[in-house]
């Protein structure tokens, strides 16, 4: 893709007499951002700040909507409470570890996709439109394929890897595994249409130059297309690994939580819908949203993700 | 030849990625056409023994899915459409005007973007309730239009930077009137980025799950994805599996036909908004 860089689009100053008339027309344009932006940020602000801000508030009391007279304000016991217990740092690690392991097969599998749909020539047009398939399916769709072709009585694996009668939904690190693998399948696409987006950038003449001076192709990879392409890389990067840490559908249609697969957008949604348990949930809530801008905090500041290319504010 | 040999080389890796990417759908497939009572009889093979398409009525038959799928449509459609309204006038300022807010209406999109939905659902399921939109199409609009709005202002803005807005003062030039260089020159124009932003959007609010689940309680408002996931069969006697799969079938049906119709739109879609590229 190529991008025409339009020169901004500031009206240029009129003749030098009228100088009030200029700041009337800058004015108006700002005027007419502000109201033409206004539905964006008040629909924005009421559904999401301001819950968000009942969320902090309500994580100070003890509430469960089965006894709304026993609302009590508690300061911080809620979030003592959800740190002491193993409950919560369980779905620490479960989401953990499959943020790690998907993210990470993910950005190795996707590259592999990137490449092939930036080098193959016959064809080209079938693979991009079969990797979106995957993209564009619903997760908990995804979510029943892959727990059925798993499922004991159902699933065609244990069959054809002779495992006989092996339950991958009765432990944890095999139901991880199956969930995992769902969550691969289905969101690989994504990454590696952003890496292909990256690998276009990266100009063909430096792998040439590279080439004649006898790089060899791993050198080639390591020290002239991926250097290139690290921006688009860690905005990859930092997109699934959010993404990945909200992980609910696929635990929810292939464990419900047993075994201790339970994550930790599932366990906010537990406690906050279907214990109705408000107070503890939102102290949930409100630590997850915390674990979140502490994993984009890291990424931007750490890693100098560069978002501005993200953001379109070049 | 040795150009020859590589480019069939990147051909059979392509075939793996198609493979890769058609496997699952097949078993999907498979299993929607296998008999309820014997899909599971003896060792289960992956193509069934024989075919029907028993599951297909059953579903259709049953209330539960046929009022998921029209929840599912009316509300992905009328989400799309409201979130495409707003995103259209933001990505116009954004792309074309010169205003304050603009840098922190665009971080705030990104910012809600990579937000944890669970942890709204707590504040909104009681908010929700006190306002009556619980359950209902409204309560899944605003939040699905909500979490639609950052894809669709990103891009849809990178679409129209790409726009030469020039070209509207020189049709004028040439002696159109502004209503017709807009609606000649600038709409044709800006057509394929809105279009492309609607069918992300609609593929967003066609899989969200999460909100589906935790705002909804009946067949009044629930969507087919969480319908799925509390959908029993019908009879307790019967394993609801292929069932499933079959309106899994159903529901990836839409899917595929977007995919296989607008593929370039979309990979470009995908692209433009993420990494400038």
């Amino acid at each position: 893709m190529t991008v025409i860089d339009t020169p901004p689009t500031t009206p240029t100053p009129a003749p030098e007499p009228r100088p009030a008339k200029v700041s009337d027309r800058l004015s108006s344009e700002r005027r007419l951002g502000l109201r033409l932006t206004a539905p964006a940020f008040i629909v924005m602000i009421l559904v999401t700040a301001y819950p968000l801000v009942y969320a902090v508030v309500l994580s100070f009391y003890r509430y469960r909507l089965t006894d709304p007279d026993g609302r009590e304000f508690v300061g911080l016991q809620n979030y003592i409470t959800v740190l002491t217990d193993p409950v919560w740092w369980s779905a620490v690690v479960t989401t953990m570890i499959i943020t790690v392991a998907s993210v990470a097969i993910e950005l190795v599998l996707g590259f592999g996709f990137a490449w092939v749909m930036y080098r193959i020539i016959r064809g080209r047009s079938f693979v991009r439109t079969a990797i979106l398939v995957p993209y564009g399916i619903i997760t908990v769709v995804s979510a029943f394929v892959w727990r059925y072709a798993f499922q004991l009585d159902s699933g065609f694996i244990n069959q054809w890897f002779g495992l006989g009668e092996f339950n991958w939904f009765g432990g944890r690190w095999s139901s991880l595994f199956v969930i995992t693998l769902s969550e691969i399948w289905k969101t690989t696409p994504f990454i590696s249409l952003l890496l292909l987006a990256g690998l276009v950038q990266v100009p063909e003449e430096l792998q040439e130059a590279a080439k004649v001076d006898g790089a060899s192709p791993w050198q080639r990879l390591w020290k002239v297309v991926l250097p290139n392409m690290k921006a688009a890389i860690m905005v990859a990067v930092l997109f699934r690994t959010l993404d990945a840490w909200r992980i609910f559908d696929n635990p929810f249609v292939m464990t419900n939580g047993a075994n201790d697969t339970e994550t930790l957008s599932f366990l906010a949604y537990r406690q906050n819908v279907t214990l109705v348990n408000l107070g503890a949930g939102s102290a949930i809530s409100v630590l997850l949203f915390f674990t979140v801008v502490v994993i984009a905090f890291v990424f931007i500041k750490g890693f100098k993700t560069d978002l501005s290319q993200v953001r379109g504010d070049s | 030849m040795d150009g020859n040999k590589t480019s069939n080389w990147w051909t059979f890796w392509g075939v793996l990625i198609l493979a890769w990417a058609a496997f699952p759908l097949l078993w999907m497939f498979s299993l929607a056409f296998k008999s309820p009572d014997t899909f599971r009889e003896g060792t289960p093979s992956f193509f069934p023994k024989e075919w029907t398409w028993s599951n297909f009525s059953s579903v259709f038959s049953d209330e539960l899915f046929t009022s998921a799928l029209r929840n599912s449509f009316g509300i992905a459609v009328l989400a799309t459409l409201l979130s495409v309204i707003v995103a259209m006038f933001a990505a116009y300022a954004i792309a074309r005007l010169d205003f304050r807010g603009k840098k922190l209406l665009l971080s705030m999109a990104l910012a809600i973007g990579m937000f944890p939905q669970a942890a709204l659902v707590g504040p909104l399921f009681n908010m929700w309730r006190g306002l009556g939109i619980y359950d209902t199409w409204i309560g899944l609009i605003i939040p699905y239009l909500t979490f639609a709005l950052p894809l669709s202002i990103w891009t849809m803005s990178a679409f129209f930077r790409q726009i030469p807005w020039e070209m509207e003062q020189a049709a004028q030039v040439d002696g159109a009137t502004p209503w017709q260089a807009f609606r000649k020159v600038i709409v044709p124009l800006a057509a394929p980025g809105v279009f492309t932003t609607a069918i992300l959007t609609f593929f967003f609010c066609w899989n969200e799950f999460l909100l589906a689940t935790s705002l909804t309680s009946t067949d009044r408002a629930r969507t087919v994805p969480a319908a799925l996931s509390f959908f029993t069969g019908s009879s307790q006697f019967q394993s609801p599996v292929t069932a499933i799969m079959a309106a899994s079938v159903v529901v990836t049906i839409p899917v595929v036909i977007l995919v296989l119709l607008f593929q370039r739109r979309i990979v470009a879609g995908l692209t433009s908004g993420a990494v400038k590229g």
